[in-house]
């Protein structure tokens, strides 16, 4: 896959340099004992890991225990009540904010629902950022714009706004302009909820393919244990009941080595003996 | 859900001891909308002596059911927790059971339930009182972001879309002509209508070109389209925000190193400030054009003395005045809807609060800073 990369300004105009995480350096990505909250309600507490380069890394955990929580303090939309988000020897969470801008231009982000610019065509949701970022001119964005929804299957919709489209193209053309700068690190939430299976299948080789080919490092909230186990190559898996991570490491090796109840009933889809399990032995 | 004779007209519930366990003897059709018998029943027969040692069921005459049946059990299956009773569900039919085990495998979580709390007049009121003193508070310290990015426009490093400045301009400027005229064109009616129905008594009907003009260039002009606007385009703003906060685009704006602020307040406060005085002076024209039909129709004054009369009342400090208090009371606006709108909970329900919450506080603040400035205008003698 042909991928340009435009290089990136700075926030004083001149151009930042073109990896920010190089990969004799430190890790991309190291969180250190966050602890998140809602005023004095906290949902999660000592939270340590870390992203290798060329990760697809995997939060995962059941239905509201922080998953998409932790994206958010991650991303530095949701400030954390303890602990340090680092992004290689940047410490993201102490950064003054316009250090933090200029760190967030190295991430793309895939929203739940796409999260598209409403008032803008595809193009120029994909385009914004390059107009913004980048010496480019309109004629180039617009190619580039073209090339990266034509990454996505969305060769020809270029002028169509979000509202004309299906909710699975509004969350390629979401990837498609999470790639724009081609990122160092891409951020993904949920990318499967509300997918059909193929649909979720191929948003899973997108991903591998992203990561092969634009050198990224990836990082994934998710509960579908297709997609855990089909791209996750590192992961963290968060509970609700004692407010911590609980398991750490390649979801494969935590299926068959992990010996915690919690992680083998959420990679076992609550165990086989379920009634779901007995029902489609019983139906053949 | 599962008929199992031939259906009888309602439910009907009798107990019965055997040694001793209290027997709950079910029959009939169990339907929701049949209504359901009273635990207090169930609860009677539990407490009376001698006091039962377990529970049990006959459900031999039970008809139809539905969940009707299991919401009367699961009430009795509370009261047996309640009481350290062993139920036995046995005689019951198994969709019964299974459905009464499902609905009690998770356990209650603690305090997941919410408390019910009852709060005084007198806490109520500070509690209002603080939530209009953190209102203030607010809205300074978003105008103050807002003035940096303000600066940030005036050395160049700014970033927002010109396309998106023009669109709102169009919207909060050539778009609101429609309901501006018929307003301000009533307005100056009304004030003609009421001054002319007392200055007429004195002989002075042609004071109402001086009472109309000066009070339309003034206050009236800026007033009636700052308050047209907060109706219109401050709750359109509080709006459009809140349904991108909804569906993240705003995170997305932030998350790409974009300022929301710079982005999407920016274009409309400028919108606002630069329209809004646009508007007032057309407000002035039309509020004098509704006084002058008046007086045409009504006193039968002629035009041309109108006119004349209405530029010897109005000075040019008077218009500019007006003017002047219209750019304010377009920040105002603005301020108010955006900032309402990124307050905006994550809800379509929410949304619709921010647009009613940006409209009172607009119009609200509106009125405060005209009693300001007529205060101020009064001091420096304008």
């Amino acid at each position: 896959m042909a991928i340009t990369h435009p290089s990136i300004k700075s926030t004083d105009g001149k151009h930042a340099s073109v990896t920010t995480f190089p990969k004799d350096g430190p890790p991309p990505i190291t969180v250190k004992n966050l602890t998140m909250a809602y005023g004095t309600f906290v949902l999660m507490k000592d939270i340590n890991f870390t992203v290798n380069h060329g990760d697809i890394f995997i939060i995962m955990g059941g239905s509201g225990s922080g998953k998409s929580t932790l994206l958010r303090h991650m991303l530095g939309l949701i400030e954390p009540a303890k602990g340090e988000v680092w992004y290689g020897d940047f410490n993201f969470t102490k950064g003054e904010p316009e250090q933090r801008e200029e760190m967030l231009r190295h991430f793309g982000v895939l929203y739940q629902g796409g999260a598209l610019w409403s008032s803008m065509t595809l193009a120029e949701n994909v385009g914004l950022p390059l107009g913004e970022f980048t010496d480019l001119s309109q004629g180039e964005i617009r190619e580039v714009a073209a090339l990266k929804l034509a990454l996505v299957g969305l060769m020809g919709f270029e002028g169509y706004y979000p509202s004309q489209i299906s909710g699975g193209m509004q969350k390629r053309a979401g990837l498609a302009r999470a790639i724009a700068l081609d990122p160092e690190i891409l951020f993904f939430d949920e990318p499967s909820a509300g997918l059909d299976p193929i649909s979720s299948r191929l948003l899973d080789d997108l991903i591998l393919e992203l990561r092969d080919n634009l050198g990224a490092t990836v990082v994934v909230v998710t509960h579908e244990l297709a997609s855990i186990f089909a791209i996750g190559n590192n992961s963290v898996f968060l509970d609700a009941e004692s407010k911590t991570m609980i398991a750490h490491g390649d979801p494969k090796d935590l299926l068959a080595h992990c010996t915690d109840h919690r992680v083998q009933t959420f990679l076992t889809r609550g165990g086989e003996d379920n009634k779901t399990e007995k029902s489609a032995r019983q139906h053949g | 859900m599962q008929a199992q004779k031939q259906p009888q007209a309602n439910n009907e519930l009798s107990f019965a001891r055997a040694d001793k366990s209290l027997v709950v003897r079910l029959a009939g059709d169990w339907h929701l909308r049949h209504g359901l018998p009273s635990q207090d029943l169930v609860e009677k027969q539990l407490d009376a002596a001698p006091k039962p040692t377990r529970l049990t069921f006959d459900a031999a005459d039970l008809c139809d059911w539905d969940s009707g049946l299991l919401t009367f059990l699961l009430g009795v299956s509370e009261l047996c927790h309640k009481r350290n009773l062993p139920a036995d569900w046995g005689p019951l039919p198994e969709g019964v059971r299974s459905l009464i085990q499902l609905a009690e495998a998770v356990p209650e979580k603690t305090g997941a339930r919410a408390e019910v709390s009852h709060t005084s007049f007198i806490e109520e009121l500070g509690r209002e009182a603080i939530s209009y003193a953190q209102g203030l508070d607010d809205f300074l310290r978003f105008l103050g972001e807002v003035a940096i990015s303000f600066a940030k426009l005036a050395v160049g490093k700014a970033r927002f879309r010109r396309v998106d400045l023009m669109i709102v301009i169009q919207d909060c400027g050539a778009n609101a002509f429609g309901i501006v005229t018929l307003v301000t064109f009533l307005v100056g009616v009304i004030l003609a209508f009421e001054g002319a129905v007392q200055l007429q008594q004195f002989g002075a009907s042609i004071f109402v070109a001086d009472l109309v003009g000066i009070a339309m260039s003034r206050d009236m002009g800026a007033m009636m389209a700052a308050i047209i606007m907060a109706g219109r385009t401050g709750a359109a703003f509080a709006a459009q925000l809140g349904s991108m906060k909804v569906t993240q685009e705003i995170d997305a704006l932030t998350t790409m190193g974009i300022s929301p602020l710079e982005f999407l307040v920016l274009p409309r406060v400028l919108a606002l400030f630069l329209m809004i005085p646009l508007l007032c002076v057309y407000s002035d024209c039309l509020g004098v054009a509704g006084g002058a039909f008046v007086s045409a129709t009504m006193l039968h004054i002629p035009l041309a003395t109108y006119i004349r009369e209405t530029r010897h009342a109005v000075t040019l400090t008077d218009i500019f005045g007006g003017i002047f208090k219209a750019a304010v009371y377009g920040i105002i606006i603005a301020v108010a809807g955006c900032m309402r709108g990124f307050q905006c909970g994550n809800s379509s329900s929410a949304v619709g609060d921010a647009a009613t919450e940006a409209v009172v506080t607009g119009v609200v603040y509106v009125i405060v800073a005209c009693g300001i400035f007529a205060f101020i205008f009064n001091i420096i003698g304008i």
